[in-house]
Formats: C-alpha cells, structure tokens, sequence
C-alpha cells in the first residue's frame, strides 16, 4: 500500500477531526477519546454534510447537519438509517498518521 | 440466492385504489413486479374524494396529488397516460390500447372504476350537460361557473349536494333536483334529510325534491329542465349526479364473470386466475363500493395476494359517511331504518340545529345519524363495530362519550378515530398506519424509536402529542410518556436529575458526571455531551473548562454552518443600532470575499452567508478592525437585543428604549442560557420592537417598564407574559438578569423559556424574581459573576491564534498523482 504522510496525531485534538484535502474531495480524520484514529470520507451519506464537523464519540460522530450518526469503523450509519461512506486506510505509526490513497485514486480514475 | 426475473404486472386503471395498492406492494414485495399502468385520464393518480374542495375553490389540483410523476420514475412503473384499454386477449395474456400499445402481462389488474349513472331522457346529450366524476369534470364545471349563470343539478346525494356547494361558492344561481322526498335519503333519515335541506337552502342553494325529470331543453346547448309537473327550470349548466355503476364492459368482453360489478372473491380473484379486480369496478360478496376505506381494503388485499400471502380476505364493514361541505357537519353510518325489533335514541336541539339519532336492536347500536354535532361520531362507530351492549349507558348515550361516568375520557379517541392514511407528521409526510405498523411491525417502546424508523415528529416536532397518543393507542399499558425521559440512550436520568446531582455531587467534568452517574456508554453522545458542557458552565463558571468538543459546531466555531458546509458570520450590532463607519467595513468585507449573499436578520442584525470556513478568522480580523465583535448568532446564549427607536426619535416613544436595549445587551453578551435567548424592547405599547412575542421583552410605559416573557414566534407562536412592572431602568435591568440566571440554573437543555416557564407555573417565577427581593439579587450577583467569566469575544481570541486547527486543512495530499 502507498502509504501518504498527513501529520502527527496531535494535530488532531481528543474527540475531535480534521480534514484532509485530496483529489477527490475531503477525507475526516478523527481521533477517539481513546486515541485510536479514524478515516472516511467527509461526506454524510444523508445529505453531504461534512462529518469532519461533527461531535465524536466512542468510535462514532454525528452528523452536524441532521444528526445522522457515522460509525467511524464501518462508515455505515447506525440506528434505524441506512447508508454508508467509504472508509479510509489509517496508519498510526508511532503518533505520525498515514493515509492510503491509491484506493481512492483509482476509484477516481474509474 | 439467483436474481428472480421480475414479474409482468400490468394495471388498467390509475386510481386511489390501484394506487395504494401498490404503496402497499411495493413495502410487501419490493422488486417482485415489473409495473406498467394504462391510465385513460391524462394525468398522474390524485385524490378524487377532493375533487369538491377544488371545485369549491379550497384546494388546488396540485394540493390534491397523490403520486406525482417522480414517484412513478422512482418504482420505475411504465405509465400510459391517456390510455384506454380496449381488449384484454386472456389466451395471449395480453392488452391492447386505443392508441395501439399492446403490453403482455404475468397477472392483470383492472381497476377501471365506474362510469356515472346518466338518466335516459331526451336531451341527455345535450352540450352543457355533465356529469360529476373526474378533474375534467370540475374544470368544465369552473369553466361554466365564470359566467354566474343558472346550474342545475340532478341528484340530492353525497357527491350532488357537493357539486351545488362548489358551484355556488363560484357564484352560480343553482337548484338541486332530488327525486326522493328528502336528500341524501340513503344515509340519512328523513328529520336528519330535512335539517341538511335547510342548511343547504340558507347557502342560496335551491332544493326541488321528489322533482323527476321528464326532459333536458335546448336546441344544441342545455337550456333548462322540464320535470314531470311541467315546469320548467332554466339552466346554462346540468350537473348529473345520481350515482354510479361498475365500469365492467371491457371485463365482460373478456369473457369475465360479471354481475353488476366485476365478479371478485374475497382475494379479489376474477373467474381468471391471472386477472385481479379492485376498486369500484369489483364486486366482492354481491356488494360494490363507492367509498374510499373498502376502496383502500380491497387495495391491502390485493396487494397481499400479489406479494404471495393467500390469506388476506377482504371483510365488509360499514363506512361512516361525510359530506365535505364546508360548515355542515353530518354523519351517519350503519342502518338506521324503522324496523320491528328496534328502538331509538333521538336528541335534538332546534335551536343549536343538532340532530342525533342512535337505532339500536337488542342492546346495541346499529345505525347512528349524526347532523350539527360530529364530534362522537368515530365512538358510535366504534361501539357499532364492536357490538357492545349498551344497557349500562344507555340514559346517556346519547350524550356522548364524556358523559360516560363509568369510562374514563379518553384523551386519544379522536387519535383512535383517525384514518389509517390520515397524515401525522406534515414535514415527512407520514401517515398514522404507517407509524402504527412500524411500532408493531418493530417493536418500538419509545418515542426516539418512533422518530428514527419513521422520521414523524422528528423534523418540526409539532406533532409529538399526536405521535405520543398513537404510541399509546398501540402499546396500551406498554408506554408510559408520563414516566421521566432519560436525557438520551446513554443514562436512565432525566435532565431534571442529572442538574440536581451535578450540584449535590459537586461534579465538575463531563468524565466526573458519567463516571458517577453511572453512563451507559464510554464517552457519552450528540445529545448528552453538549447538554453536560451546558449545565457545568452554568453551575461552575470559575472552575470549569469549557469543553469544545462537547459543543455543537456553530459553537465551536463561532459561526453558523450551511447546508452546503461553508458557514454565516453575523457581527453584533448592539441593540439593532449601526453607522457608516461599520457599514463601510461590512461593504469591504463583502468584497474582498466575495460573500455571496447578504441578509437583514429578523433580529436587527446583518448575516454574511457563504463564507468558507478556512476565511474565518481572516474575515473576523477585518470585522474586529472595524470594532465588531461576535454576534453570537449561533449560540444557545443572548442572542439579539431588538429595539424601536424610542422617546429619543419617537413622537409617541415613553421611555429611551434604544438605549436600554443596547445597556442590556452589554450587560448580557456572552452569557450560555439552556436554549437562544432573544430579548427586544419597544418605546411604547404600540410595540415597533414586537417584544411581545419575544423569550423576554420589555414595553416602556409613562410610568415606567413592563417586563414580559416567555413569547414564542417559532415553531409555536405565543404572547409573552407579564412578569411586572417596574420604574427605573436600572430595576428593569436587574429584574430581566434575574430571570435569566433563573432560567439558566432550572431549565433543561435547550428547553426555550416559554416552556420552562409553562413547566415551573408563572406564579412561582413571578414571586422568585418579583416579590423576593433576597432571591432576585442573588440570582442577579451569580449571573455577574459568571460574566465574569463569559464576555471573551470568541472572534478576536480567534483572529489571535486560538483553536487554529479548526480552520485549516490537516493537509493537502494526492493531486500530484491524480495529474500523472
């Protein structure tokens, strides 16, 4: 896999997220309130809001826009909706974070 | 499992109840069928039984739709509008159109409805005679009401009397022709038939009964009416209203079983095993139907047998009828003819024009007609259907079912009474069977489930007690909306608890609260959390750390986000009041950013809308040169201050209510309430400001300031209430900060005011803050104090570095590769 730097851990703050502009459009970072980091596209599958703006909790964020809630490990929605983003390939390596983009690529090249 | 080939469902017909026939299949069977309909009306599948309402001028044609064309796209149906099959070849399993379009079919559905009754007289087809059945019909009927001439109508039923309404509400001179000697003789009895009469005569509506008509007049066009005793009635316009018959002639050609309908068993099957029937056309157990709710059975079953259930049988019952004329009430169900073995329970009050008549036969109710007076009508019903005996109540039936000592009143019967496909919630369209089906259907306890597998309630709210009697209705004992709502699926504790204990425990963090409280889950949720942030900041304003990332995004960044992610920035204009010094920097801003949309708020405010969320603290800077700070337009916190412009402009102004609108929005700025807090005084009781409607508003009077809360003018719309009056400025201060700090420490988490207010009672917030002098100065000295704390502008803490990670991408990374 084509792993890509994207920054330290740090950067992102506890329960929290941030963004990582690609070619084909934004990836959320989010980072647990137990440390584990998570990537999917920042793009709610209800209406497209960004989910990089939501409130995270457990493995989990809310959608800003209308409260749909994400899991960051499956990017389906949880509850009674029904929908999924993609998820991302996170790499933690000793607090600096790797993303792998080749997927994402190739899905653009499709 | 192998993809199935769907099946070739075809369906001639496109009415309400080969509609809802496959609403229904299409949840029972998705996918199963391929759906092509032949529809010899040019036009989608609307609402017929509002035919009257559009003729009448209260609805549109638009209003009245039940599929539009998007609906059809979505099942991927194939819809023939306009036309009309001519011939059904069984042995080929085909249907041809005149239009020469032959589809095959797996299974046939007709469901051409019927034709209306056209009675054989000369003149019959004269031009300006009608009849009263489709939209064709009612725009013929609005096209000959332009010229206000004289209509006549023959048929004094359900759908005739409609058509006279409608057509004297669009100003026509009309006379409605009955042949019996009372109108609407088959649901009604002759003294409720004479009451209806008068009503319909005191529109302007002539009534001519036992009138037969000899002959229709006229050489090309209708000129009039000549009855039987030879007179003559002049008319522009004939309506012919006096019933229907099963359309069966293209089921009969096909060599179908047909007796006055076409020939169904309770599976709605024809004679051919292939070939279904449904809707007016059919009919099922010697009976036809002409009213929606058998109508919309037949559909159910149907569609059970489509989707493989044999099971499903279709069962007669009586259907209640109602005339849709506007300011009559009638009702009437069952049978109510004199007959041996019957007795009855009549009441009437002349003068109120109330009529109510229950027939009974051996204890229980069988027929029940209802003129003036309605509003018991579904419970009559109800005990018909149920065949209860009567004989304990009987010395107050009549009355109704409040009158009933023995039986509690029912607070959710009228829920109970409400159609299946009556609809709850307006925002997300959803209809009482379909909230019913999915309780049962999934087994949801709570109100939550309810909203997040049907979206009712879950949009405006304002159908939440309507929802909640359903939930009622269905699980009986099993819900309990009395009992404390838990705050959210993370605790068993309501609000109201968790407040009391956050402060009895002295706990200071949002781990504190869970880990004491006992959470239910490791770091709480999007209701929880902001509301936690909420009540520590109110209750520890010294020692608590505000926590970001427990709040809501347009607090977090002090902006409002969009729809499309970027965000609104409005700058506080302190009591509504601007200068050219500050206009001009908004201009510049405007520019520079190509702020796409600049808008006056209704709280006296100017909202930039669609800036990008990496341009806000730069757009900040340039609002903070210019002495902007934050309007806090996004916040759970004092909102605006809107304010008329007083005694210092006004001819009619008492008091300087500009200057103590800006005085109290610098007094409060900043400070977090459970819910927005918008405030607005006005110079004099004409009330320029409308603080009458607003969470705290002042009137300035001669003798003084008169404090007034709880108003609402969102989803509920409400007057304030007067707290008192005061006669300084400086007591019109301290009083409304009192309030507030009141608010702040009792209410829930975004709880407005008005409905804390409603659950505390006005009389205990009025003795707290306006009879207590100790308590309103110690609410007043916790609310300063916690200023202390809350007036940072969050922009300029912002445009100076802080939380600089909100802004900015983590990184940029890819599109070198994508250019490969």
């Amino acid at each position: 896999m084509n792993w890509i730097a994207i920054g330290q851990i740090s950067d992102i703050p506890l329960r929290g997220a941030r963004c990582v502009k690609t070619p084909i459009g934004k990836i959320a970072v989010f980072r647990t309130a137990e440390n584990e980091v998570f990537a999917i596209e920042d793009h709610c599958p209800h209406k497209g809001g960004p989910l990089s703006q939501g409130i995270v909790h457990g493995t989990a964020v809310t959608c800003p826009l209308h409260n749909w809630v994400i899991s960051l490990e499956t990017g389906k929605a949880l509850g009674a909706d029904e929908g999924a983003v993609r998820t991302i390939p996170v790499k933690n390596d000793n607090g600096a974070l790797f993303i792998a983009l080749e997927n994402l690529a190739l899905a653009a090249a499709e | 499992m192998a993809e199935r080939t769907p099946e070739k469902l075809v369906i001639i017909g496109n009415g309400m109840a080969p509609g809802r026939m496959l609403e229904e299949l299409f949840e029972k069977a998705p996918g199963r069928y391929q759906v092509t309909i032949f529809n010899a009306e040019p036009r989608v599948n609307y609402d017929r039984i509002m035919l009257s309402p559009v003729l009448s001028g209260e609805k549109e044609y638009e209003e009245i739709i039940i599929h539009g064309d998007g609906w059809y796209i979505k099942h991927g149906i194939t819809l023939y509008k306009g036309h009309k099959i001519v011939a059904i070849d069984r042995n080929a399993k085909t249907v041809t159109s005149d239009h020469g379009v032959t589809e095959s079919y797996d299974k046939l559905v007709i469901a051409t409805g019927s034709v209306p009754f056209i009675i054989p007289v000369p003149g019959k087809d004269l031009r300006g005679v009608i009849t009263y059945r489709d939209l064709d019909d009612v725009q013929a009927m609005l096209l000959a009401a332009q010229s206000r001439e004289k209509a006549v109508v023959i048929g004094g039923g359900l759908l005739g009397l409609e058509a006279a309404a409608g057509l004297a509400q669009r100003g026509m001179d009309v006379t409605v022709l009955h042949v019996m000697p009372t109108l609407m003789e088959r649901q009604l009895d002759p003294a409720a038939g004479y009451l209806l009469q008068k009503a319909v005569e005191g529109r302007g509506i002539k009534v001519i009964t036992k009138a037969n008509t000899k002959r229709i007049v006229g050489e090309e066009k209708v000129e009039g009416i000549e009855l039987d005793d030879g007179r003559i009635i002049p008319a522009t316009l004939v309506v012919m209203a006096v019933g229907i018959r099963p359309s069966a002639g293209l089921a009969k050609d096909a060599g179908l079983a047909v007796n006055r309908g076409i020939v169904v068993d309770a599976g709605m099957q024809t004679s051919d095993g292939d070939i279904m029937a449904l809707g007016e056309c059919a009919e099922v157990g010697g009976m036809v139907y002409g009213l929606v709710a058998p109508l919309y059975e037949m559909a159910r079953v149907a569609a059970s047998h489509l989707a493989g259930d044999r099971k499903a049988a279709f069962v007669h019952s009586d259907t209640p009828t109602k005339l849709k004329v506007t300011g009559i009430n009638l009702y009437s169900v069952g049978d109510f003819a004199d007959g041996d073995g019957r007795e009855e329970i009549v009441l009437r009050d002349a003068t109120a024009g109330i009529y109510k008549r229950l027939v009974l036969k051996e204890n229980r109710i069988i027929g029940t007609v209802l003129y003036g007076e309605t509003t018991d009508g579904a419970w009559f019903n109800d005990l018909l259907k149920r065949g209860t005996d009567i004989t304990e109540m009987r010395d107050t039936l009549i009355f109704g079912q409040a009158y009933q000592g023995g039986a509690p009143l029912d607070p959710t019967a009228a829920v109970a009474a409400l159609p299946d496909d009556a609809e709850i919630c307006g925002c997300n369209g959803v209809c009482k069977g379909k909230i019913v089906s999915t309780i049962t259907g999934k087994g949801l306890t709570s109100l939550d489930e309810v909203r997040a597998h049907t979206k009712a309630s879950a949009s405006c709210g304002s159908c939440t007690g309507l929802v909640e009697q359903l939930m009622s209705l269905t699980l009986g004992e099993g819900y309990n909306p009395a009992a404390v709502q838990p705050m959210c699926n993370c605790t068993e504790l309501g609000h109201d608890d968790v407040r009391r204990l956050i402060k009895a425990k002295g706990l200071k963090t949002i781990p504190a609260v869970m880990q004491e409280l006992e959470w239910k889950t490791s770091c709480g949720c999007a209701k929880c959390r902001p509301a936690l942030n909420y009540y520590l900041v109110c209750d520890w304003p010294d020692e608590y750390a505000d926590d970001y990332q427990s709040r809501f995004i347009n607090e977090r960044v002090h902006a409002n986000i969009q729809k499309d992610g970027t965000y609104s920035v409005v700058p506080r204009m302190w009591g509504g009041v601007t200068n050219s010094q500050e206009l001009r920097a908004i201009a510049d801003v405007v520019d520079k950013f190509n702020v796409p949309l600049v808008k006056v708020t209704g709280g006296q405010r100017i909202d930039l809308l669609g800036i990008e969320k990496e341009d806000l603290p730069s757009v900040w800077a340039d609002l903070g040169k210019a002495g902007f700070v934050s309007g806090q337009a996004y916040a759970k916190g004092l909102r605006t201050v809107k304010t008329c412009v007083g005694s210092q402009w006004c001819r009619f102004g008492t008091q300087d209510s500009t200057g103590l609108g800006i005085r109290i929005e610098k007094f409060m700025w900043g400070s977090w309430t459970p819910a927005k807090l918008k405030m607005a005084v006005s110079g004099c009781p004409r009330n320029c400001a409308e603080a009458t409607c607003k969470d705290i508003g002042v009137i300035c009077v001669d003798s003084g300031f008169e404090i007034h809360f709880a108003g609402a003018a969102g989803l509920d719309i409400k007057g304030t209430e007067v707290l008192g009056l005061v006669k300084t400025e400086d007591e019109a201060l301290e009083h409304i900060v009192a309030l507030t700090q009141m608010y702040r420490e009792q209410a829930r988490y975004l709880e407005r005011i008005y409905k804390w207010a409603k659950r505390i009672g006005l009389d205990e917030i009025r003795r707290q803050i306006m009879d207590d002098a100790e308590k309103r100065k110690a609410y007043y000295d916790r609310f300063v104090f916690s200023q202390k704390f809350a007036q940072v502008d969050p922009w300029s803490e912002r445009v100076s570095g802080k939380d600089k990670h909100e802004f900015r991408p983590m990184a940029t990374v890819g599109f070198n590769q994508a250019a490969e």
